[in-house]
């Protein structure tokens, strides 16, 4: 076990003016240096598009390497109902404090405060930058910006383009990042993947990647690399998550130094399609922004076989306004989720399947018409209907809670380096705005103020003393090591020639994972989860079967290696689950509730972050703590009534 | 169900293709079309065949990546949707599905169902944005856009950019994808002051990897998006005034 100084370099002085001092204090690169330094940035979502395009327009000299086709196919292109900000245009009490309080709450006290104010401060810039990009949101009739609730607030701060909103920021930052790579300040590598990051005397100096169309194997050394590759929710196998995001970038950064923090802090979202059967790929997301308009029920008796239209109101349970009347639907994710498990838990349950509650838009199609439900949600009504069949504009639909984000990820400090130096950590791949709980309309706040406004005005800091050094040449023996051990892996994995596909694999660890690790967890399904994982992976190792070769495009090889981290990691998520004896947020252990059913928190033994450090392989992870201060708000039981 | 699937396989961008013929029995009608394929391919790996390769990701439709052709429709038999938006209950018991990769000349197959589209990304190079660096935007609400005009851009920003409407065209012409790029933009008031030169250098980007367009309509038929063709109009009509409006050229020598 290392020492680690998990100094998260907060700045001194109020909450308020934290990061305006900050940028005073850093080092900066002067404008006609910043050609000498070359940034390596890994992911082409919200957040890696936009640190790319700010640092090309800065003048840095970037390399992009993703694994799409194109940057615009990133997982933040599915986002659906909005981005926060505090701007206040509704007149509602909201400001830069109240963004930043309630997103403190609703990540269950387990955020870093400098962090969050910092994003509620530049949440009002990203909206601007936007709408000056040509960010179509929705607009008023007298052509101002409109604005709509999300879960956790009692303001209405959400910024939203129809249900698209991720698809028109993440278009944004494409075609800002497009724009730097025709003026020839980035350079994109396409349907290339991450496979390691390069250590040398302690700093990250370059990553090896593969080709995925050639198999080539090849390294990119640059001064500083940036790691915005995104969550890790596919590790349950059924997620809202794309089908190839996954956790290997920041898994090979953390095997090679970087600690990784809270990765038990998972999210499952209360409204997504309930899956209908064994042969399901993936679960669909239904924006929360419908619990603005929708309510939802499940009849009060048990096994109701009638169909929703026959249940008379008398006989419906609007639970979450029935628990919580002063959020009603609004409650937290977190929230929303355990109530929707308690329901169909207690066999209330409604679909073929049992499975689900309804998510019902009647009354807000009574009461505004159904134009106006159209024009708010008709492309999630569309996809609602193309899966299931159903017609929400006179069947209620059907959904149930799904894992679909990763609060934990890559331990950053205030500048969102890692431990290693040199080494940073952008949007969902880091842990550390939004506790063990993150707000609807976050996420995409939260990728674009990193890679917009934070990275490029911290990783100046790095870069200036590193003036005059030339990134190390890629023919130094750290990068032919690295590329050995990848090709060596590569492989590996080719020459096992088993009897079951990747899949089997994906799809066992997942249920693993999900009975074990999922909507509740105890000490006894840890416990089993971790003497199950370590098993499963052995097998894996033994009887995995890679068809095809290395040197042409193979899917099943890409995910291979991804299933082989994911197999790691989880191992990590139970450890990280079992260790803290809490609930909060999205962790929910069964051992420590309120008598009502809410999660209780320990604040006395678990504020703080748990920064776990990679011993070797199946070596026990070292536990490594970042105390979490609270001086501006006061710690409570989170309540909704 | 049971169904046939005829699907191409090629195993390289230089490689010799040819079709291949595969049935899947026990279809669920709730499946979706790229489930089917998930099915076939754990199918294929357990008798040790390669799977067939085909490009996907998000699996609801947003993020551009699936691009089938099947029995000879970009995206499959029903409207307004993606590949992986199409489900099993849209066909009969027994059919016989024929699956093709784009085809297109500024798409070359990579390998299998996949094709190479970084054609698109070329036009977005040439013009495809509003010049606005990190940092330098007034307050959101001091740029007023009349409801219409947003709507209306929106429409044109749905695009995902699969590439269905090059696929779907008898010319191979990118002229909707295009159009909805310029136009999302040129709507807009933020986008007037490049507005000329982007409309001009977009098309001539185009033309460089695409075909002519005819004003066939496939193109609008084939958009999981919807997208109208009225947008080539309106791209057309930019395009020719901008012959006119090259401000720049004012007061130049020839």
């Amino acid at each position: 076990m290392t020492e680690f100084n998990l100094d998260a370099h907060i700045p001194d002085g109020p909450l308020a003016e934290k990061w305006d001092h900050h940028k005073f204090s850093v080092k900066l690169v002067n404008p006609s240096n910043r050609r000498k330094f070359r940034v390596i940035v890994v992911g082409s979502g919200l957040a890696g598009a936009s640190a790319a395009a700010t640092l090309g327009e800065l003048g840095f000299e970037v390399t992009m390497i993703t694994f799409h086709d194109t940057p615009r196919r990133a997982h933040s292109i599915a986002a659906q109902g909005g981005i926060n900000a505090a701007k206040n245009y509704r007149n509602d009490g909201d400001s830069i404090y109240r963004l930043f309080y309630d997103t403190v709450k609703g990540g269950d006290f387990r955020s870093r405060e400098a962090n969050v104010h910092r994003l509620a401060q530049v949440s009002v810039n990203i909206i601007d930058q936007c709408v000056a990009q040509g960010v179509p949101f929705a607009r008023e009739y007298g052509g101002l910006l409109d604005n709509r609730s999300f879960g956790g607030a009692q303001v209405s701060r959400t910024f939203y383009a129809r249900g698209q909103t991720g698809q028109q920021l993440l278009l944004g930052a494409y075609q800002a990042l497009l724009r730097q790579i025709h003026l020839g300040t980035v350079t994109l590598y396409r349907r290339t993947e991450m496979l390691d990051v390069v250590i040398n005397d302690g700093r990250a100096v370059g990553v090896v990647t593969r080709d995925l169309i050639t198999g080539d194997v090849v390294s990119h050394a640059g001064h500083a690399v940036v790691l915005a590759t995104g969550g890790y929710g596919n590790v349950f196998y059924l997620s809202t998550n794309a089908k190839n995001s996954n956790a290997s970038a920041i898994w090979r950064a953390h095997r090679r130094g970087a600690l990784m923090a809270n990765p038990c802090f998972t999210q499952i979202h209360p409204t997504c399609i309930p899956a209908s059967d064994d042969f399901q790929s993936k679960l669909t997301l239904m924006s929360e922004s419908l619990r603005n308009d929708g309510r939802i029920w499940v009849p009060r008796e048990f096994g109701d076989q009638r169909s929703p239209d026959q249940i008379p109101e008398g006989e419906r349970d609007y639970f979450l306004e029935r628990r919580y009347p002063a959020f009603g639907n609004l409650v937290p994710r977190d929230v929303a989720s355990r109530a929707a498990k308690r329901e169909v838990d207690a066999e209330r349950g409604v679909g073929p399947l049992k499975n689900g509650v309804y998510l019902d838009l009647s009354e807000a199609i009574n009461r505004l018409g159904r134009d106006v439900i159209e024009e708010r949600y008709g492309n999630l009504i569309q996809m609602y209907e193309r899966i299931t069949g159903e017609d929400p504009y006179r069947v209620p639909m059907r959904i149930y809670p799904a894992v679909h984000y990763a609060m934990g990820g890559l331990w950053v400090d205030y500048n969102l380096q890692t431990t290693v130096p040199g080494l940073y950590a952008l949007g969902e791949a880091n842990f550390s705005d939004h506790g063990a709980n993150r707000l609807g309309a976050s996420a995409l706040m939260q990728g674009l103020a990193d890679g917009y406004f934070v990275l490029p005005a911290t990783i100046g800091d790095y870069l200036a003393p590193l003036l005059g050094t030339d990134p190390l040449p890629t023919n130094h023996q750290a990068f032919l090591d690295a590329e050995a051990e990848v090709s060596e892996r590569v492989g590996a994995l080719l020459g096992v020639n088993g009897s079951h596909s990747v899949d089997y694999f994906h799809r066992e660890l997942g249920k693993v994972l999900w009975e074990n690790c999922g909507m509740a967890r105890s000490r006894e399904t840890l416990e089993k989860a971790l003497t199950e994982i370590p098993t499963l992976r052995d097998e894996f190792h033994k009887d995995v079967r890679v068809l095809g070769d290395g040197e042409s495009l193979n899917q099943s090889l890409e995910k291979a290696g991804r299933v082989e981290d994911f197999l790691e990691f989880g191992e990590l998520l139970c450890r990280d689950a079992l260790h803290r004896e809490e609930s909060c947020g999205g962790h929910f252990r069964l051992e420590h509730q309120t008598e009502d059913g809410e999660a209780l928190r320990d604040d006395e033994h678990f504020a703080y972050a748990a920064a776990w450090e990679y011993t070797g392989d199946n070596a026990r992870p070292a536990l490594h703590k970042e105390p979490l201060e609270f001086e501006s708000v006061h710690l409570a039981q989170r309540s909704y009534k | 169900m049971k169904i046939t699937l005829t699907v191409w396989r090629q195993s390289g961008p230089n490689a010799r293709g040819g079709f291949e013929t595969h049935h899947v029995d026990d279809v669920s009608p709730d499946m979706s079309f790229l489930e089917l394929f998930d099915i076939l391919n754990e199918a294929l790996i357990a008798d040790g065949k390669e799977p067939i390769a085909f490009d996907h990701d998000c699996r609801e439709g947003i993020c551009g990546s699936c691009s089938m052709m099947i029995n000879g429709r970009a995206h499959g038999p029903e409207r307004g949707t993606a590949t992986c938006q199409l489900h099993m209950r849209k066909f009969q018991d027994g059919a016989h599905i024929t699956v093709e990769p784009w085809r297109a000349a500024a798409f070359p197959i990579i390998k299998d169902l996949c094709v190479d589209r970084t054609a698109f990304d070329r036009i977005i190079e040439a013009g495809g944005y509003i010049s606005a660096p990190t940092g330098s935007a007034p307050d959101g609400n001091l740029i007023l856009v009349p409801k219409a005009v947003s709507d209306t851009a929106m429409d044109a920003a749905a695009c995902i950019g699969c590439g269905a409407c090059v696929a779907a065209c008898p010319n191979g012409a990118a002229q909707l994808f295009t159009a909805a790029k310029v136009q999302h933009l040129n709507l807009l008031p933020q986008g007037q002051p490049e507005r000329w030169e982007r409309v001009v250098n977009m098309v001539t980007e185009m033309e460089r990897w695409f075909g002519s367009c005819t004003l066939h309509g496939e193109c609008e038929v084939a958009c999981p998006k919807d997208i109208s063709i009225d947008f080539i109009a309106l791209m057309n009509r930019d395009f020719i005034k901008a012959q006119f409006k090259q401000r720049r050229l004012t007061g130049q020598h020839a």
